[in-house]
């Protein structure tokens, strides 16, 4: 009898066509949206981007960090230092800045790996501010009020502003689904297993011979880098930086946490569901200024009580859906089972 | 002289930063419990402290007697109505709970009382200085915000390891199932704890609120201040935690001596420091 392994289900197959069309509408969201249109969209994407590595690093590894916006704002001035100061295109200075925020993910780990659970959380917080401070000496790049990318620079992107629009637009998109899409491979591969294991239950995935300690290491040098490439991306649609802005921690982490936990931790589908809700009450109650964000503080605190699971957790209890396949299911192949 | 005086400021400053350490320290070996809200609470007791003193007319000092009942109140309320619900082995619910604390209570503030930095004004005690030798002064203020710091450190190691209610808390920290079995609530037990844990952070925001300018938004420096000097001092004794507020005052102090943008900076990286070289911290009681 022969056995195999199975991911996709028929709410897979579902989701993965309507996935498939939305990503297809969504890239010629230029031909029929405005400007406004676009630049919502964009920010949009970088919130579940953000969100999405959030998930993966606190949601699978365990690993609870609140300083996210240290790698924000870094991705940010690397992107402004290699403009300015080397001179390199905006667009390939994405890239490089997450690599390098990668390479300084890795000393910055061994020291807040140091920290346990929630001592861990401000730990990195901690490190977040160090760079926030760092950033506001670096006179160059405008010290503590900041500076904006040259004129030079933001032409060398593409001459007209409409090309610019669509051009970052798209950069956007394209981060998000790349995110998004090396989440899934990384969960559907062995080192996936490792994750959920860890996530389930440490001691025994430790057990089964699982390097935990690496495994997180990697996973949140993983992570460094996709978030400097968001960092990277978003400032280079605001086009001006300051270190209080690019090391927000309610901009780049609590919102995004909220986000993740609404939407449902530890789904991939969380944070795609958590942005959304985020945006529509955004759009709605924005208004309100510093209510609107008591409410968002609020419910996040009661869907943390009643819902632990999140918005996604619940559908996933009440229908069993999965949008992206994941989930390992065993087949016993019967025919082949008969012929032996 | 001038860098005796530098470290004596420095020392008396790291007084607040043990205050604002010490609360956190209780809940965290009492119940596991990270309060990020915990700088925001400081915060708050600031502008009940302002809020006593222009209606009742008295000093901010003698606001004391209103604020400390009212703060411990508040947590004696928020742990079993809030935070009581997300203990537990997973770290997350505390975390998120606390931060929307932080974010409720930050926001809340600014819709009252603006974005405005302000100060009590307590008069004469303001200004007042003693002359230790000749070029080495101590303001009075200063002086007395670490005498009750020290004060208050050690009355919470007195309740700690003097009381029943001492015995309660330190039972329920090593395991709350067998405390349970022994007759304690531990609810209860957690309640008190909160309470005392927010008694303290009204006095330390009062001495906050008197000695410098402050805003809604200063809370998350102050929850990172006190976290500093408990990872400094080292996990589960209070006067460790008090050298710990001391060590960064000291360093703060230097940075900002060297120059004023390096202030907290200094703070951050000594801090940094004792992480890299003493991981459990310089005085460590417990192991984690």
């Amino acid at each position: 009898m022969s056995v195999r392994v199975v991911f996709a289900s028929r709410s897979s197959r579902v989701g993965a066509a309507l996935c498939a069309a939305g990503f297809v509408a969504l890239v010629a969201a230029p031909m029929w949206g405005g400007r406004d249109d676009l630049q919502l969209l964009s920010e949009i994407y970088a919130y579940v981007a953000l969100a999405s590595l959030w998930n993966l690093l606190a949601g699978y590894a365990g690993l609870v960090s609140v300083g996210q916006e240290a790698y924000v704002g870094l991705g940010a001035y690397l992107l402004f230092a290699f403009a300015i100061l080397g001179g390199i295109s905006p667009l390939w200075a994405i890239p490089l800045a997450g690599a390098v925020a990668a390479g300084v993910a890795i000393p910055v780990a061994a020291l807040v790996f140091r920290l346990r659970g929630h001592y861990f959380a401000i730990g990195t917080w901690i490190v977040a501010e160090v760079f926030r401070l760092l950033a506001s000496q670096v006179a160059v790049l405008g010290g503590g009020s900041g500076t904006s990318l040259p004129a030079a620079m933001i032409i060398g992107i593409a001459p007209s502003r409409q090309a610019r629009d669509f051009l970052e637009y798209w950069i956007a998109l394209a981060l998000v689904a790349a995110i998004v899409a090396f989440i899934v491979l990384l969960l559907r591969s062995r080192y996936g297993l490792a994750l959920k294991a860890i996530r389930d239950n440490e001691l025994a995935a430790r057990c089964n011979g699982i390097d935990v300690t690496r495994t997180k290491v990697l996973v949140y040098i993983v992570t460094a880098f996709g978030t400097a490439m968001i960092g990277a991306q978003i400032f280079l649609q605001k086009l001006r930086i300051s270190p209080d802005a690019a090391f927000s921690v309610n901009d780049w982490t609590a919102f995004v946490i909220f986000i993740t936990v609404i939407g449902g931790i530890g789904r991939i589908e969380g944070p795609i569901i958590g942005t959304v809700v985020f945006f529509l009450l955004r759009q709605t109650l924005a208004d309100l200024g510093t209510l609107y964000l008591m409410m968002l503080g609020l419910v996040a605190i009661l869907v943390m009580l009643a819902a632990p699971k999140g918005i996604w957790g619940l559908i996933v209890e009440r229908l069993g859906w999965q949008v992206f396949p994941l989930e390992r299911r065993v087949v016993f192949d019967e025919r082949s089972a008969a012929a032996e | 002289m001038e860098w005796i005086n530098v470290i004596l400021q420095g020392v008396l400053v790291g007084g607040l930063y043990a205050m604002f350490a010490a609360g956190l320290s209780l809940i965290f070996g009492v119940m596991r419990l990270v309060n990020i809200a915990h700088g925001d609470l400081i915060v708050l007791a600031a502008y009940l402290a302002l809020v006593t003193t222009e209606t009742l007319g008295i000093g901010p000092l003698t606001s004391l007697i209103v604020v400390v009942p009212l703060m411990a109140l508040i947590g004696y309320a928020l742990q079993p109505l809030v935070l009581n619900r997300t203990l537990g082995d997973d770290l997350l619910p505390p975390l998120l709970v606390t931060f929307g604390l932080s974010v409720i209570i930050q926001n809340g503030l600014l819709s009252l009382f603006t974005a405005d930095s302000l100060k009590l004004q307590a008069g004469d005690i303001e200004v007042a200085t003693i002359r230790l030798v000749d070029g080495v002064y101590v303001g009075v203020l200063p002086l007395l915000q670490f005498v009750v710091a020290v004060a208050v450190i050690a009355a919470l190691q007195f309740v700690f390891y003097r009381t029943a209610l001492g015995r309660a808390f330190r039972a329920t920290a090593d395991d709350p199932a067998v405390a349970q079995l022994m007759g304690l609530d531990n609810r209860h037990v957690f309640a008190l704890a909160m309470a005392a844990s927010l008694a303290v952070v009204a006095i330390a925001g009062v001495f906050l609120a008197v000695r410098a300018n402050f805003d809604p938004t200063q809370g998350p420096s102050r929850l990172i201040f006190g976290f500093e000097a408990v990872i400094i001092g080292g996990l589960g004794s209070l006067w460790g935690t008090f050298a710990g507020g001391l060590l960064l005052g000291v360093a703060q102090a230097i940075g900002a001596h060297l120059d004023p943008g390096w202030q907290i900076l200094a703070g951050h990286i000594a801090f940094l420091i004792v992480l890299a070289v003493r991981p459990a911290g310089l005085f460590p009681k417990v192991r984690t």
